[in-house]
């Protein structure tokens, strides 16, 4: 943490004894919201499983093309995960070039996962589902597929456009490592909620 | 001579031009002082809306003058529909909950006095923090606009529980736009917390000053970092329920509306959700949304007591315990609202434990305010009036809380007024009174002048008086199986309480009446009070270091250092006082009262 880049945010006492909570303000900022975002999360995951349970006629549509698929974009979720901590530690030793380029590199994995998100959609049009009728069951099903899977590709947009104006930023010296460490925090926890989604809306529910 | 370190501290400028100064400030203080105009003006109006109410169900053909004006369809002649009393029920309650209980005591003065106690130039995220305020306001005027609607507010109370609230028009009137107005206004205001919780958090945990270790904390510091955690995570579960439930008005879905629902002989044309759902993700944010009311004024209430008995509490760690226990348990108690919902009655029991487990941390901290109090020359004014008031009101409105934490009982009490009379001492008046308690406490910092005592007593003892005679005989309603949420009684079993309900009908309009003395005397003294010294109840922490009002930047460019915590009273010292300051390096001599 001896990266001048890191003491962001904010004016910090400047005696403060050393304590555990030191961290910079920014970064803590992004752990509560974090931590609030897992509560809308996980209500959201809650209200899904809780509709599934108490859905006699829930659907089961997934067929191995759209399993295959959601492990190709888990796959590169996670690759795009380990790239991110590669722009981190090239952003920590201070390293522009480097830092930039892999942000980039994870900024283009996150576009092709959410490409082909937006694929995985259009299949699912294709077949009938709609906010409140599916050709499979309940009408129920489409409204909680598409809420619970549009909030993950909600976040995922958001934190897109904050890799490009993060990466562009801390290219040009705007922005500093602690907003690089930011974005790959919020990147990560996207990521660790997809882990959640996979099992409870798509592997739950492949077709018999 | 209090020390200061001299280290520069330019975070921001001071505002130049009257916007930035007064509108679109970045200031804590301002921000804490614009959130405690917008709780004047929501209770104002919550306030008007209750009495219309308790106009109603006290004289119930009784035309009220210029009702019609606001709806013509809702109060034909002045006389409100049945429908029309539900709406102003659902938007009296919303608005005291959300826009007066949780906004008051938690984002006014905790914006205003969190900085400043913690030893802080302002907060770490300024501009969230003027952002949190503008989204709030935007919330009510929003929820507000609710009123000019074609069919008015909607009538599914602040609960807005499903199928009513999910349906649409079919439901009744205000069904429709109204409450998608409602759940937008919400969703609004959860953003606006969750802004303000980023700010709290993290001044606590990065910006106290030299010296300030948790230990030294106030305790209203506490309590506000306590809620502002309780604010992170609970809004966050009501903003996408609300999201649901717009969703299921305006894109067709059906998360919470049933299989086969027929109203009015017609079919909804709605599949597959739960009722039950709503309730289990309203009820996950409404019971901390109840704490989240309560603990600011928990410790504004400790805060006023310890400075006025002039001696440090029984156990200062007691009660941030019990604070940080009550925000915890709050989390697994919220299943005690649905016993009659429909819920598996296993998991009635299973909630009733933690219920019945969260009145010991109140206990506790109850037992030690009153066991401090025990004994102590208790300085009376009004804000420790209204401290001693906030006691009486919680442990009243308590302990109807454990006739209602077992199923068994609140199976017969729960759809009658007798849950009314609870949460509205508990949670509600209990919060006023904390509210009204630190507004006679910290009025002469924030404005610069003191508030006229006698006033404030004649203030104090009339609403206190007034809401004894309101909310009491709720509990003998609930008793006599009075239900709630009827606009009128003309059962037979009902008729004979129409006098007690006329009773509380006048107590509710005079102790509304009673609060233009407050307003006179908040008006009057802000311009011609007093000016007020810097220390003018001789308190320790820091606010009571700086001039009334503080400059912009609170410590005069200056970082404060902090030696004590913030109970060294009844402390003998070379000077003579009785306290001693945080800021004061002076150490208190053997032989004062709080050794």
């Amino acid at each position: 943490m001896s990266h001048p880049d890191v003491a962001l945010g904010g004016h910090h006492a400047p005696a403060m004894e050393p304590s555990p909570f030191a961290i910079p303000a920014i970064k803590l900022a992004m752990w509560l919201f974090i931590i609030s975002d897992i509560m809308t999360f996980a209500a959201c995951l809650v209200a899904y499983g809780f509709l599934r349970n108490a859905t006699p006629n829930w659907p089961r549509p997934y067929h191995s093309s759209t399993i295959i698929s959601v492990l190709v974009m888990t796959v590169i979720l996670v690759t795009s995960s380990l790239i991110m901590l590669m722009a981190v530690r090239a952003a920590r030793a201070g390293d522009r070039a480097n830092a930039f380029r892999w942000t980039m590199v994870t900024l283009a994995l996150g576009i092709l996962f959410a490409i082909l998100h937006v694929r995985e959609w259009f299949g699912m049009i294709g077949q009938g589902v709609t906010l409140s009728t599916n050709p499979w069951g309940t009408g129920l099903f489409g409204g909680a597929y598409f809420s619970v899977t549009g909030m993950e590709l909600l976040h995922v947009i958001a934190a897109l456009i904050a890799l490009l104006i993060i990466g562009l930023g801390y290219k040009s010296g705007r922005y500093g490592a602690a907003h690089v460490e930011n974005c790959n925090l919020f990147w990560q926890f996207i990521n660790i909620v997809w882990m959640f989604v996979v099992p409870l809306v798509y592997l739950m529910d492949i077709a018999s | 001579m209090h020390e200061v370190s001299a280290a520069p501290a330019a975070h921001h400028g001071p505002p130049t031009t009257f916007i930035r100064k007064h509108v679109f400030s970045t200031d804590h203080k301002v921000i804490g002082i614009q959130y405690y105009h917008l709780a004047l003006v929501a209770v104002v109006v919550g306030m008007v809306l209750s009495w219309l109410m308790r106009i109603h169900l006290g004289w119930t053909n009784a035309a009220i003058p210029g009702l019609q004006a606001l709806s013509a369809n809702g109060a034909p002649g002045g006389v409100m529909t049945p429908e029309y009393y539900l709406q102003l029920m659902t938007m009296h309650a919303t608005i005291m909950v959300f826009f007066v209980l949780t906004t008051a005591p938690f984002a006014a003065f905790g914006n205003y006095f969190l900085p400043i106690q913690t030893g802080a130039e302002d907060m770490p995220f300024p501009h969230f923090n003027m952002m949190s305020f503008w989204v709030t306001l935007t919330g009510f005027l929003v929820l507000v606009s609710a009123f000019f609607v074609s069919d008015g507010p909607p009538l599914a109370g602040w609960t807005s529980y499903a199928p009513l609230s999910a349906i649409g028009k079919a439901a009744g009137p205000g069904q429709g736009a109204g409450q998608v107005i409602w759940a937008t206004a919400l969703g609004i205001f959860c953003v606006g917390q969750l802004l303000g919780a980023l700010n709290f958090i993290s001044t606590v945990l990065d910006m106290r000053c030299k010296g300030m270790t948790l230990s030294r904390l106030p305790v209203s510091a506490w309590a506000w970092f306590i809620t502002s955690c309780m604010g992170l995570t609970a809004f966050a579960v009501l903003m996408p329920a609300c999201i649901l439930l717009i969703l299921d008005h305006v894109a067709g879905t059906s998360f919470f509306i049933p299989s086969g629902l027929v109203i009015n002989d017609q079919l909804i044309p709605h599949s597959g959700g739960s009722t039950l759902l709503w309730q289990h993700l309203f009820w996950f944010f409404g019971h901390p949304e109840v704490y989240i009311a309560i603990v600011p004024g928990m410790g504004i209430v400790t805060h006023v007591l310890v400075t006025n008995m002039r001696r440090p509490m029984l156990s200062m760690k007691a009660i941030l315990y019990s604070m940080w226990a009550l925000a915890f348990l709050s989390y697994m108690v919220y299943g005690h609202h649905m016993f009659v919902s429909g819920m598996n009655p296993f998991s009635s029991l299973v909630f009733s434990f933690p219920t019945l487990m969260i009145t010991i941390p109140s206990t506790i901290v109850v037992l030690i305010w009153i066991g401090s109090l025990y004994g102590s020359q208790l300085r009376i004014n009004t804000a420790s009036l209204f401290a001693l008031g906030f006691i009486s009101m919680f442990v009243s409105g308590g302990v109807s809380g454990f006739f209602l934490a077992q199923p068994s009982i609140d199976i017969m009490l729960h759809a009658t007024y007798f849950v009314v009379g609870h949460f509205h001492m508990v949670m509600g008046v209990a919060a006023m009174f904390g509210i009204f308690s630190g507004t006679y406490f910290w009025f002469p910092k924030m404005y610069g002048r003191m508030m006229d005592e006698t006033l404030g007593k004649i203030h104090f003892w009339l609403t206190f008086v007034g809401t004894y005679c309101i909310f009491m005989p709720f509990h003998y309603l609930g008793w006599a199986g009075n239900v709630r949420r009827y606009a009128a009684f003309t059962d037979d079993y009902l008729k004979p309480l129409i006098p007690l309900h006329q009773f509380i009908s006048v107590a509710a309009l005079f102790t509304g009446a009673v609060q233009l003395i407050f307003i006179y005397n908040f008006i009057n003294s802000r311009f011609r009070g007093a000016p007020a010294p810097p220390n003018p109840w001789e308190g320790t922490s820091l606010e009571w270091i700086m001039p009334s009002p503080p400059p912009w930047n609170n410590f005069g460019g200056k970082d404060p250092v902090v030696y004590h915590d913030a109970e060294q009273y009844g402390v003998k010292t070379a000077s003579g006082a009785d306290y001693i300051m945080q800021n004061s390096p002076e150490q208190a001599l053997p032989g004062g009262d709080g050794d």
